[in-house]
């Protein structure tokens, strides 16, 4: 029996710590993230911290963490007050925190990862540290290959180097930032065990999540976060009833499935082959019919993304053809998509989907394709007003496109959609939004499709599939693992082919 | 400070702050230069003298500060379109040089006979063109070969510093003995038109207000310059709108090249009548930091403009009379970018630790 | 033809090559911490007018490298200065500081102009130059080119065969993550801007003092900078694949002056001008040598998965001969 006790160097391994965060306030300008927020990390104990999206759990551990300042509040370690300004502070504290995107060095090896941080000087001791990675991965059952470069790594990997890299550091309080978005329930059941074992040796263990199953299954006790307030605390055994009303006060209400009627083919990929993210895409067919929702499951990375792209021309295969109504599409880019009615939107909304620098009303000028040659202020204007009353965006004509927040963009995004679109791909649409955006984003989604609008999306939420998609085609490792209607398909079937089981018949 | 108390307030605010900030630029330039100026053992404030009388002193002084802000306002405006899309056109200098060029060729093969004003429409033509060219070939390297814009730039200066030199020592030589003084001068009715007592160039003038009010045309009231702005800001979700970022970033050049280009034009219509090696007098590098100075503000640009060239016509003569080089006007004009710069900064510093904008209101995905 | 010794070619190569090498190398760590100094240029004239100036005033050599080294640090640190705390972009910096050190160095220096100065001369290593051919080519030169040897590993193993070298990569690729493990992203990429800019102070003092002795406008040292920079790239921010490049593009300059003299009719100015824009474009071929492997081929014409492998294998190829940028390059970090 491995004694988790002995995971990590320094003598001080069987030392105790407890956190008290006592009425944190985090404003930013006007908007009030953390609203006096106050609970106690006990040692030895997993705590949950749950919440939907944007209700202030993240900054709040930025907070803890030293990446924000809190506006007002105290945090003590032992009873004693501490300022954590910056995450070298927090690391002499011994806290450590697992981001929700991984902060490591693609370019770099599994090795040079583990090291940095930990090291110093000008004489390299890499076999010392290359032993301590290979036996602590192996005690908590992870398999790495200290020599790959990290960009190589699937999502739950690479969290598992850094688990290995906090414990190395001896932390005490080990924090997890959504940590099983886009992991397989093989991995997810490995950190499971991991982090119970660790919180056996007397390590604490915060889980951050909006997901209540993973909460319920860990934590031993839970807080409950709501618009920037603790709604409410619990302690296992867990009523799941009274927990989804502190999370959410009302339930919003889910979007109905109506029945598929999916008309004539309007997008189709034969054998395509191309590369791009981990895995790139291998000889993948599909075909996508007028009305249908098809959902893209699977790990991150997986191909998913890349089948988007390449389907809006995004991306050029190097084999395959894809077909548009019968009409190849190869080598006419998304000018090409976008000219026969089909639009595309990224997962990474400022980043490649809108315009930071533009305001809304310019966003709108910029979609208005009248081929005129002054711009047409006004009538952007008009279009600007409408869509923000339409779409329910919380923001002003003139402000800018980056100031909005993350569910608000994608209302804009949504809103600068053609009125009738052919074909519309989406990637991870409603990731980062709150349930009553996401529930709306869909509801409008299926009014396009109502219409005659074949929609194709990608998401790491199988219940956010399982939901709306009247098809779903699983990836895993650049290949369609399968191809299903929804009425054949339930949770553990498709969690069974995202990690690579047998495909379901 | 008492608080504000109603809409006018913060706007003057606005604008004294904005009065303070630049004349601490200022002062600070002005102890810097005159700490150089001591270390170069040059008396500072008969530099400063010099300078001013040099370019202010009488209106012939004047007229060739103009005469330096034309081209200086021509480049300037051509290099808003490429710093708009995000461009640093460093490229410029050779593009003004290859508007000369082109420009010169013309003027050398064309129109013996027939009215002077042809030729020179069809010399300006012609150096818009060129000059646009060469922009092009170097945003094709950029576009299609993903060389930095910076690098091919300079490579397509030097190589048309390279022609220039070939042109002047080669095929275009003077009579006799060819030398650095350029080819012969141009016949008398192929001189640019000079109004007699004022000595300015009503073309030249035009050509640069002109350009000024076609470029603030262009960027505010058309669908190009949205575009431009948008694909500058993020090209990859400019993608998504509709647009082709390569095309723009060619159109973005050419109209650079082409402003350049008739800068080269009137520098050798109007300016020296002639090809020489530094035709170009450098107006391409100043003209960024003219545009830098201005903070990419239209209105702004045609100030700085004739405030650079004032101090380039002014030091002109330090050489004579104080034994000093004249580079001087260039370690005045880099340490206003700077201080401008470092003043920005300090602003922003400022702005950030004590109000929390708009921006930070977004709500992270929390 | 063939009067030329090769002997004396090679050694003047790696002679000449020097300076430009400082530079490199010392750019190539900067930009690995993640800073562009555009300046460098300007730089390197700068610091080679403050090394004549200062060897020329008080007859030391050592104190006119040592004052152009620190000409080349505080320069690049302004740049970093601006970056860093003060939010202003690199280039824009860069590129004003390359114009006004430039203009400066001129000002300054006008009255040291054409004149005699102190030299670097050449230390012949005793026993080891009279190796039958590498002897007379690696050592029997001046002290600031051995040091420009000595260079190319102390930077190559620092980078790769040291903890503290990898710390600086990883300011490079992801300053965020740096950050989150407890290290000051801002003080490393300040740090090793000064140490990069000592190195190109160094490349400015051996122009002047040693390899186109003295000063005057213009000094031969215009243009140097620039190559530099494109150096860095070529070589893959890779210290030993950017020495290849600096001893290729001494090689293209050598071979200039040998050509201009069996090619008289052709002008001088084609033969100065020519190594710059060739280097240029050398990217250009590169980089599109590159994008063409990851382009992939129409559907039609990739029939056999041979082909797939060919590419595939072409790609990893000209990785590694050309590598990856910093992923943070030109990028700095602001914690809120």
């Amino acid at each position: 029996m491995t004694d988790y006790r002995l995971i990590g160097r320094s003598p001080n391994r069987f030392y105790l710590m407890q956190i008290d965060l006592k009425n944190i306030h985090k404003h930013y300008g006007s908007i009030r993230a953390n609203d006096g927020i106050s609970l106690i990390i006990r040692p030895g104990s997993i705590h949950g911290i749950l919440g939907e999206n944007g209700a202030g759990k993240s900054t709040l551990m930025k907070i803890l963490t030293g990446f924000a300042r809190k506006t007002s509040g105290s945090t003590l370690i032992d009873d004693q007050p501490v300022d954590i300004d910056t995450p070298a502070i927090a690391a002499q504290y011994k806290i450590g925190m697992l981001h929700q995107e991984p902060l490591d060095f693609t370019a770099l090896s599994v090795l040079d990862n583990f090291m940095i941080g930990q090291i110093s000087g000008v004489y390299q001791k890499k076999e010392t540290y290359q032993v301590e990675l290979m036996e602590t991965s192996a005690q908590l059952g992870f398999e790495l290959d200290p020599d790959v470069q990290v960009h190589r790594l699937t999502v739950g990997e690479r969290q598992q180097l850094e688990i290995l890299r906090l414990l190395a550091l001896n932390t005490r309080v080990l924090i997890l930032d959504e940590p099983t978005t886009g992991i397989s329930r093989n991995q997810k059941d490995i950190l499971f065990t991991g982090l119970k074992a660790l919180a056996g040796a007397g390590k604490s263990v915060i889980l951050v999540s909006h997901k209540l199953e993973d909460v319920i299954a860990l934590c031993d006790e839970v807080t409950v976060m709501r618009q920037g307030k603790v709604s409410g605390r619990m302690t296992a055994p867990f009523h799941t009833d009274r927990l989804l009303k502190m999370m959410f006060g009302t339930l919003p209400s889910p979007p109905v499935h109506r029945p598929a009627n999916p008309g004539k083919v309007a997008i189709a990929l034969d054998q395509v082959t191309a590369t791009g993210g981990r895995a790139g895409l291998e000889n993948c067919s599909a075909m996508i019919h007028e009305g249908e929702i098809v959902g893209l499951a699977g790990l991150e990375g997986s191909g998913q993304g890349v089948f988007l792209r390449v389907a809006a021309g995004l991306k050029r295969p190097i084999r395959g053809k894809i077909t548009f109504k019968g009409e190849m599409l190869n080598g006419t880019g998304y000018y090409g998509f976008k000219k026969r009615g089909g639009a595309f939107i990224p997962a990474s909304r400022i980043e490649e989907g809108l315009i930071p620098g533009l305001t809304i009303t310019e966003h709108f000028c910029l979609n208005e394709k009248q081929g005129s040659f002054f711009t047409v202020w006004r009538a952007a204007l008009k279009r600007a007003k409408e869509c923000i009353a339409q779409f329910n965006i919380k923001g002003r004509p003139a402000i800018d496109a980056a100031a909005l927040s993350g569910g608000n963009q994608q209302r804009l995004l949504l809103s600068l959609l053609p009125l009738n679109p052919t074909v519309l791909l989406l990637e991870n649409p409603t990731r980062g939004l709150d349930l009553g955006s996401a529930h709306w984003v869909w509801r409008h989604l299926q009014e396009h499709a109502a219409r005659g609008t074949a929609i194709v999306f990608s998401s790491s939420e199988l219940d956010e599939i399982l939901m709306v998609a009247d098809r779903t085609i699983v990836f895993y490792n650049g290949t369609v693992v399968t191809d299903i209607p929804a009425h054949k398909a339930d949770a553990d079937t498709l969690g069974r082919a995202v990690a690579g089981g047998e495909r379901p018949q | 400070m008492t608080s504000s108390s109603g809409p006018g307030s913060s706007k003057t605010r606005h604008i004294l702050g904005r009065f303070r900030q630049t004349a601490v630029s200022l002062l600070a330039v002005f102890i810097f230069t005159t700490l150089v100026l001591y270390l170069a053992g040059a008396p500072p404030f008969a530099a400063y003298y010099h300078i001013f009388m040099g370019s202010l002193g009488s209106w012939i002084k004047f007229s060739h500060v103009i005469k330096a802000w034309i081209p200086l306002t021509l480049c300037a405006c051509g290099l808003l379109y490429t710093f708009r899309i995000g461009l640093w056109n460093i490229g410029i200098e050779g593009q003004v040089m290859m508007g000369a060029v082109f420009a010169t060729a013309l003027l050398r093969t064309g129109v013996e006979d027939g009215s002077p004003a042809i030729s020179f429409f069809l010399a300006f033509l012609a150096a818009i063109m060129g000059g646009a060219i060469w922009a092009a070939i170097a945003g094709w390297l950029k576009t299609r070969g993903n060389v930095h814009e910076i690098f091919a730039g300079l490579g397509m200066n030097f190589v048309a510093q390279g022609i220039i030199l070939w042109l002047i020592f080669g095929p275009w030589k003077r009579p006799g003995v060819a030398s650095m003084s350029g080819t012969e001068l141009f016949p008398d009715n192929l001189w640019l038109f000079y109004l007699p007592d004022l000595r300015l160039s009503p073309i030249g003038l035009t050509m640069a207000l002109a350009a000024l009010g076609v470029t603030t045309l262009m960027l505010r009231y058309t669908r190009i310059g949205l575009n431009l702005k948008a694909i500058g800001a993020n090209p990859r979700a400019a993608v998504l709108f509709g647009l082709k970022p390569g095309q723009y970033m060619l159109l973005a050049m050419a109209f650079a090249g082409g402003f350049a280009g008739l800068a080269g034009a009137f520098q050798v219509t109007g300016v020296y009548h002639r090809l020489i090696p530094s035709i170009s007098s450098n107006y391409g590098y100043l003209a960024l930091m003219v545009v830098m100075l201005a903070n990419f503000n239209i209105w702004l640009v045609p100030v700085v403009a004739l405030f650079f060239a004032g101090l380039n016509v002014g030091s002109i003569q330090l050489p004579i009379v104080l034994q000093v080089d004249s580079s001087l006007a260039g370690v005045i004009q880099g340490a206003l970018v700077l201080t401008v710069l470092a003043a920005h900064g300090f602003h922003g510093w400022r702005k950030q630790s004590q109000i929390k904008t708009l921006s930070e209101g977004a709500v992270p995905n929390a | 033809m063939l009067d030329i010794n090769i002997t004396i070619m090679l050694a003047s190569v790696l002679a000449g090559a020097a300076p430009v090498l400082l530079a490199t190398l010392g750019e190539t760590i900067t930009e690995r911490a993640g800073i562009v100094n555009l300046s460098l240029d300007g730089s390197i004239l700068l610091s080679a007018m403050t090394a004549f100036v200062v060897a020329y005033n008080t007859k030391s050599l050592v104190l006119g490298f040592a004052a152009a080294a620190l000409v080349g640090g505080l320069v690049a640190m302004i740049v970093a200065i601006f970056s860093i705390y003060l939010g202003q972009s690199q280039v824009a910096v860069g590129f004003v500081l390359t114009l006004m050190t430039r203009d400066l160095a001129y000002f300054l220096g006008n009255s040291y102009a054409r004149l005699q100065g102190p030299q670097a001369t050449p230390v012949p290593i005793p026993f080891l130059e009279n190796f039958p051919f590498i002897g007379p080519i690696f050592f029997t030169h001046s002290l600031p080119v051995y040091i420009s040897l000595f260079a190319i590993f102390a930077c190559w193993w620092y980078l790769f065969r040291t903890p503290m070298g990898l710390t600086l990569r990883s300011v490079g690729e992801h300053p965020a993550a740096a950050y989150a493990r407890g290290v000051n992203p801002g003080m490393h990429q300040l740090w090793y801007t000064l140490c990069g800019g000592l190195l190109v102070g160094l490349a400015g003092a051996t122009f002047s003092l040693a390899i186109k002795p003295g000063w005057g406008r213009p000094q031969g040292a215009e243009g140097t900078g620039w190559i530099a920079l494109a150096l860095v790239i070529f070589g893959g921010w890779h210290p030993i694949r950017a020495a290849f490049g600096a001893y290729l593009f001494s090689f293209l300059q050598v071979i200039g002056i040998y050509l201009q003299g069996w090619l008289p009719s052709v002008p001088t100015q084609v033969f100065q001008v020519a190594p710059f824009p060739l280097m240029i474009f050398t990217l250009l071929t590169i980089s599109y040598a590159q994008k063409a492997s990851e382009r992939g081929l129409p559907a039609e014409t990739a029939k056999q998965t041979g082909r797939i492998e060919r590419r595939a294998r072409l790609k990893r190829l000209l990785r590694v001969l050309t590598g990856n940028a910093p992923a943070a390059l030109g990028r700095p970090f602001r914690p809120e």
